[in-house]
């Protein structure tokens, strides 16, 4: 099965995607995974200078998931541009970055610096994020946001631009439809669902930041119909995620109109999923003859 | 680099209606574990629960011949993962990910080695305590838990010839109170020309009075810190620790690359 696709001027050689925020910068998992055997790798979200994040704990377990508040800690763009990069395009990686902003300015300054960088291959904009105060879902909230974020990083960049969506929002594929008319080469999502957990001994929130985003199994069927309802709003490329930990969760999301998937809660779990998520995609194709992953997107068959 | 292997469970001893020693065949990982290091395991066959947690290797077996077989860790049951761990059968098979995090540094006699244990912190010590006797290096373990019942391994580290200094909070055995106290005590009557190096792992306010305890005498002083951990491998940045920096600021580091094992005197503890 031909499991390339396009996303714009980016070329996948498979569909398996790093999700953003879950694999570090992507040298954290050298040793352990061949990057270059993955469709692509999102790096964790970018600012234009480094941030602490929030203080432990940030993360905890709940039924068939997790929820997080890291806080956007990072680097910074430049840092990464030369402190990571080096060593992806060494080992071949197909380098998307996710880029954050407390402004549009910031949007814009980051998407510029990296667009400019040797290998980055397309734009994640982080519009998304639930778990810090200003910046990112102020934009993922309002669609107007999410039309003048996206349109203002279009027009400096040539390189792809993928606004990731959330799904805290009542009508997700109105914000794939606004992306789609600011120029987007393709959405995300879905980002996480913002969540709470409290320890009744306590009486206190079991992370730091009180909420956070909750990922992972759990949230599957949410994200599938998410997609499938963006599949049917827009023409571009439909990037989905949500609870993915194995092949048949990704045919879902390629089912129900995802073009490509993320993986990231179950990137935790097994850092050598890739492998098993590739031979499972691989072996779906030769039970059902299909030639091309490709036509195989949004063919969900309503009874 | 790390290996995952679905691990046997050779044996699981309980050692009390909360504590058990699991006992995982993983020769690979064993084979090049280093004291101080950790595993990341999984509990469950499915997706509840989810993520794997983090363990200290307590020991290493090996077989008649010195080759190493497995590890085994030490666990206390406190919720849905670690509940699994104490009621696994022998036979079961567990995801074993590991050698992960960085080592305890191993002192060279004339210096000392001072273990400082706080209930399940006792973890990364028996396999440390092996290291230690191995180079021939004197060893005290202090070991501090709420009761009697809940020190366990004692004659395993006295077959090692480690000194053992006791506390229980409730008085059952050994001094009454925290570890601490006997610690400072010990570090109040050390000779200046005495070199010592002070491991400790235990619950955050242990670890914190441990650490400004060695630090007040100017010994040095490392510590294994615990963290909610969700992956082991630095790719989701849950298990950081504020250490000061060479800038002198305070920066979040993730204790599962940078650490288990960190310096007392580089972590910020306010």
């Amino acid at each position: 099965m031909d499991l390339s696709l396009q996303i714009g001027s980016l070329r996948l050689k498979n569909p398996l995607i790093a999700a953003s925020g879950c694999f570090g910068y992507g040298v954290e998992y050298a040793e352990v995974v061949d990057l270059a055997a993955l469709g692509a790798i999102v790096s964790k979200g970018l600012f234009l200078n480094a941030r602490e994040g929030h203080p432990a704990p940030r993360i905890v377990e709940t039924p068939s998931g997790m929820l997080n508040a890291i806080g956007l800690q990072g680097i910074g763009a430049q840092r990464f541009i030369d402190e990571k990069m080096p060593e992806l395009r060494r080992r071949g990686a197909t380098v998307i970055v996710n880029v954050c902003g407390t402004t549009i300015d910031e949007y814009v300054e980051v998407s510029r610096m990296l667009a400019d960088t040797d290998g980055v291959g397309a734009i994640e904009l982080n519009i998304s994020c639930p778990n810090i105060k200003e910046g990112g879902i102020q934009f993922g909230c309002s669609l107007n946001g999410t039309f003048d974020v996206v349109s203002a990083v279009r027009k400096v960049t040539r390189i792809p631009v993928i606004p990731k969506l959330t799904p805290n929002v009542t009508d997700v594929a109105s914000f794939a439809r606004a992306a789609e008319e600011a120029g987007a080469d393709a959405v995300s999502l879905v980002n996480t669902f913002l969540a709470m957990v409290i320890d009744v001994e306590t009486r206190k929130p079991k992370i730091s930041n009180g909420v956070g985003g909750l990922s992972g199994p759990a949230i599957r069927p949410i994200a599938v119909r998410m997609v499938h309802e963006c599949r049917q709003m827009v023409k571009i490329p439909v990037i989905g995620m949500g609870g993915i930990a194995d092949a048949r969760d990704a045919l879902e999301f390629i089912i129900a109109g995802a073009n490509a998937v993320q993986v990231g809660t179950a990137n935790f779990v097994d850092p050598f999923i890739w492998t098993k998520l590739l031979d499972g995609l691989r072996d779906y194709g030769e039970r059902h003859a299909i030639g091309r992953l490709s036509d195989l997107v949004g063919t969900v068959d309503y009874p | 680099m790390p290996i995952d292997v679905a691990a046997r469970v050779i044996a699981n001893r309980p050692l009390s209606s909360d504590y058990n020693v699991l006992a995982l065949a993983a020769p690979a990982i064993a084979a090049i574990a280093a004291p101080g290091q950790f595993v990341m395991l999984r509990a469950g066959a499915g997706r509840d629960p989810l993520l794997r947690r983090p363990f200290s290797i307590f020991e290493i077996l090996r077989d008649a011949d010195g080759s190493a077989i497995g590890l085994t860790i030490l666990s206390k049951r406190i919720g849905p993962s670690t509940s699994l761990l104490y009621d696994a059968r022998e036979g079961q098979r567990i995801d074993c990910l590991g050698p992960l995090g960085r080592p305890f540094t191993i002192v060279d006699p004339p210096a000392h080695g001072w273990m400082v244990a706080g209930g399940v912190g006792l973890a990364p010590f028996a396999v440390l305590a092996q290291s230690l006797r191995a180079r021939g290096v004197a060893s005290t373990l202090f070991y501090g838990a709420r009761r009697a019942a809940e020190l366990f391994y004692l004659d395993f580290f006295r077959d090692l010839g480690v000194e053992l200094v006791l506390t229980t909070e409730d008085g059952s055995a050994g001094e009454t109170g925290r570890v601490v106290a006997p610690l400072e005590r010990r570090l109040a009557a050390l000779a200046p020309s005495a070199a010592v190096l002070v491991y400790a792992c235990g619950p955050e306010g242990m670890l914190a009075a441990t650490a400004r305890t060695a630090m007040s005498y100017r010994r040095p002083c490392e510590v294994s810190v615990e963290r909610i951990m969700g992956c082991g491998l630095g790719g989701c940045y849950s298990c950081v620790v504020p250490m000061r920096g060479d800038d002198g600021a305070v920066h979040h580091v993730r204790s599962c690359l940078a650490g288990p094992v960190l310096k007392a005197d580089q972590i910020s503890w306010d």
